[in-house]
């Protein structure tokens, strides 16, 4: 094989996401009240357009977590593969990750951000030096503008022409007519965006061919690559957080609204108890042990690669920890209204046993709660992970997160003249994932709340 | 309501001890103190002498629990659980892994805390409640959707970079503020602007949001269409019969807050130097100081549990109909 796969413990759980999201998609498919809430989430415009971007976000994040080992060209014939590992978006941004320059460069630049002293025919001088990769291709009395500029419209044309391609395809296979059938009542504005977002996403790649876009770092590495990276990060910190805490908070809640009694005390004091110590202080605490053990099994853990994952996949547990209490004190509330109603009331006087009534009769009924609790603390974690990694209880300094991303550009603040494109980076990739997510949290919670709805 | 509270006191207790064993166990169970003595001496080359003195000067060279060399009392008190975990429900914080008396530093940090905390909390009150009243007020209007789409953009804004913003635009670029630092008395009022309005300006998003959604559960209730109906303007009606109910959620969501106002803001008073308890919780995890955030992590849930406390008593305040007992 050219290649040997990697799966850390972060890819595992994420690919366990989707097969679970795909086993979601098929469920709803076959109930028609479940579709019925979905396909009022599809009349809205905004979300539609806000799962589309996060979609976009979601696949990148996907293909970041394919990890392999690349082989390493060796001497004699033995197969063996690079130490380093490398995702299948690394592979497609292999020029962004190797246009390496020596230190800052602003965004667009073809000179470095400071000066040095040059070597040249007449002598030395002190000027900016030229970039080695910015704007390199660049001729006499070209100028980046208009360069720019025509790579814009150039883009903007194929990501139009990529958009329409996909529509011709889409549409060729099933008419138009069924997609409105199943719900998707905005689907301009999905094209819309998914127009933009090709165009947009077009036209980085082609710039950045040539250009920094973001500028350059400290040690001169791209400041869009490292933005680009740490949508993984965000995404799995999101996500997995939630998937860690749903059994828990799943199980304990039912069994406290269902069985009352002493089950119900001893839960809702377990979930008292963590949710009185404030949240940054209980996975303050839980990192700082962390950090404890793993400086001291240093052994266990084979490359910084395993470590940094492994100290991510605990951050999502400790986030999960400190946030599954709400969601259990929602179940908990819905359970005990449920346990009341005629239809388990019945399932009671039947005989059915405990266990089923709370499989069959209860859980389907509160499944909406867990979805709202789930799509609406995607967003939330997102911007913890920022916080969390200003105040070093984070993810690893090596991986590459917008929470690490703020932290070092922080000091860059104070320095002369500022280097800010780093916070820019940061705040667009960042603002944009939480944005969508957000404005799609708001159409699932309006759809899916049965409260809200009797009110409208 | 005497009964009630008194019962309410007592429940707090269990939550406490659990509180309390939860630390215990996080901090001496997970790792042991050999552990935490040697991430402090770095890594490498730490002598068994080196880690043994550590360990003595801060105490936590006793047996965890049960000390079977003492005699008597001796044996349950002369332990780690008993020195540094059961103390603090006496409010004996004890000392810092860096030997100051955290007590002390408590009862110092606390009020530049409060000088933070208090005004961004009146002032972000008022702001919310007058911005979210004048979304209810054009509800459905254009005004009233682009209204919230701004919320919701800034809701998605990390609280970092509200504070960053405005250290540099404000502070740096156009030098209206000092960038950061703190003083005594009431020449401290100059530092404290800046942090203040971008505590309240990075609120707006998510409070506003939350009590626009307070007062429209209240304008379509009955008594409300009954107040229109004999004439009331439509301000009126807002201001009196919308206002005045809404306020119960409002208030009892800021009552439970109050008590945690003491911890302070660790990202605002961090940035901006202040000597409040945030900065002093953010000092302590960053140089990894256990005692410092075991000590933070018990005085956060005893201010919690008094705010749920003040919660109830303010529910009978503001509403006769509930009663408590």
């Amino acid at each position: 094989m050219p290649f040997q796969p990697v799966i850390l413990l972060t890819d595992a759980f994420i690919f366990l996401l989707l097969i679970m999201a795909g086993f979601l998609v098929w469920h709803v498919r076959r109930h028609e009240h479940l579709l019925e809430a979905w396909r009022q989430v599809g009349q809205r415009k905004v979300a539609m357009s806000a799962a589309v971007v996060l979609l976009f976000y979601v696949v990148i994040g996907v293909l970041d977590s394919m990890h392999f080992r690349p082989l390493a060209e060796n001497a004699d014939n033995k197969i063996q593969y690079d130490t380093k590992v490398l995702s299948v978006l690394d592979l497609a941004l292999t020029q962004l990750r190797e246009q390496k320059e020596k230190t800052y460069s602003a965004p667009f630049a073809t000179h470095l951000y400071s000066k040095e002293t040059i070597e040249t025919l007449s002598g030395t001088q002190r000027d900016y030096p030229r970039l080695v990769y910015g704007g390199a291709h660049l001729g006499e009395g070209e100028t980046v503008v208009a360069d720019v500029l025509v790579t814009l419209i150039k883009s903007a044309a194929l990501g139009v022409a990529l958009t329409a391609f996909l529509y011709l395809l889409v549409y060729r296979f099933s008419a138009r007519e069924r997609w409105s059938q199943r719900g998707v009542g905005s689907h301009q504005v999905v094209w819309l965006t998914l127009t933009v977002l090709m165009s947009s996403l077009v036209a980085l790649l082609w710039l950045s061919q040539n250009y920094h876009v973001l500028g350059t770092d400290k040690v001169g590495e791209d400041v869009l690559y490292q933005a680009i990276k740490s949508i993984r990060t965000g995404v799995v910190i999101g996500s997995l957080t939630t998937l860690v805490m749903l059994p828990a908070a799943i199980i304990l809640g039912l069994m406290a609204g269902y069985f009352r009694g002493w089950v119900d005390d001893v839960i809702q004091y377990l979930y008292t108890t963590l949710s009185s110590v404030p949240g940054v202080l209980l996975i303050a605490a839980a990192v700082l042990m962390m950090q404890v053990y793993m400086s001291n099994n240093q052994a266990e853990f084979n490359t910084v690669l395993e470590r940094s994952d492994m100290r991510l996949f605990f951050l999502c547990l400790i986030l999960g920890i400190t946030s599954w209490t709400g969601l259990c004190r929602l179940l908990r509330g819905e359970t005990l209204k449920l346990g009341q109603l005629e239809y388990v009331q019945a399932a009671k006087a039947f005989g059915v046993s405990d266990w089923r009534i709370l499989l069959r009769h209860i859980t389907p009924n509160v499944m909406h709660i867990v979805l709202i609790v789930i799509v609406l603390d995607f967003s939330g974690l997102v911007l913890a992970e920022a916080v969390l990694s200003y105040i070093n209880i984070g993810v690893d300094p090596s991986t590459h997160s917008w929470g690490n991303m703020i932290n070092s550009a922080r000091l860059e603040l104070a320095r002369e003249p500022v280097v800010w494109w780093s916070l820019l980076g940061a705040f667009v990739f960042m603002f944009i994932l939480v944005l969508a997510a957000n404005l799609l949290a708001d159409a699932v919670r309006d759809a899916f709340d049965p409260r809200l709805k009797d009110q409208s | 309501m005497m009964a009630y509270l008194i019962r309410r006191m007592f429940y707090a207790i269990p939550i406490l001890i659990g509180v309390n064993l939860l630390t215990f166990v996080l901090f001496f169970v997970v790792n042991s103190a050999d552990d935490m003595a040697r991430l402090h001496l770095g890594n490498k080359r730490v002598t068994d002498a080196a880690i043994t003195e550590w360990k003595a000067e801060r105490g936590y060279d006793k047996p965890l629990v049960w000390n079977s060399q003492a005699s008597g009392m001796d044996a349950l008190t002369d332990t780690i659980f008993y020195q540094k975990s059961v103390k603090l429900f006496a409010f004996d914080f004890g000392s810092s892994d860096s030997g100051r008396h955290i007590g002390y530093d408590i009862s110092q940090r606390m009020w530049p805390s409060l000088a933070l905390a208090i005004p961004i909390m009146i002032v972000g009150l008022a702001v919310n409640i007058a911005f979210s009243l004048i979304l209810a007020f054009f509800r459905g209007s254009p005004l009233d959707f682009w209204g919230v789409v701004l919320c919701v953009a800034m809701m998605s804004i990390s609280g970092l970079f509200y504070i960053i913003g405005g250290q540099v635009l404000l502070g740096k670029l156009w030098s209206l503020f000092p960038i950061s630092g703190y003083d005594v008395g009431s020449n401290a009022a100059k530092f404290l602007v800046l942090p203040a309005l971008i505590g309240v300006v990075s609120a707006i998003g998510s409070g506003s949001r939350w009590y626009r959604t307070l007062f429209l559960e209240e304008i379509n209730k009955d008594f409300v269409r009954s107040a229109r109906a004999k004439g009331l303007s439509e301000a009126l009606v807002l201001a009196k019969h919308v206002f005045r109910n809404a306020l119960i959620p409002i208030l009892t969501g800021v009552v439970v807050v109050l008590p945690t106002l003491f911890m302070g803001s660790l990202l605002l008073e961090s940035f901006f130097g202040i000597p409040g308890l945030g900065s002093y919780t953010i000092d302590a995890i960053q140089s990894q100081d256990f005692a410092i955030v075991r000590a933070m992590v018990f005085l956060g849930a005893v201010l919690y549990i008094v705010g749920l406390l003040l919660t109830d008593i303010s529910y009978t305040l503001a509403d006769p109909r509930v009663r408590l007992d």
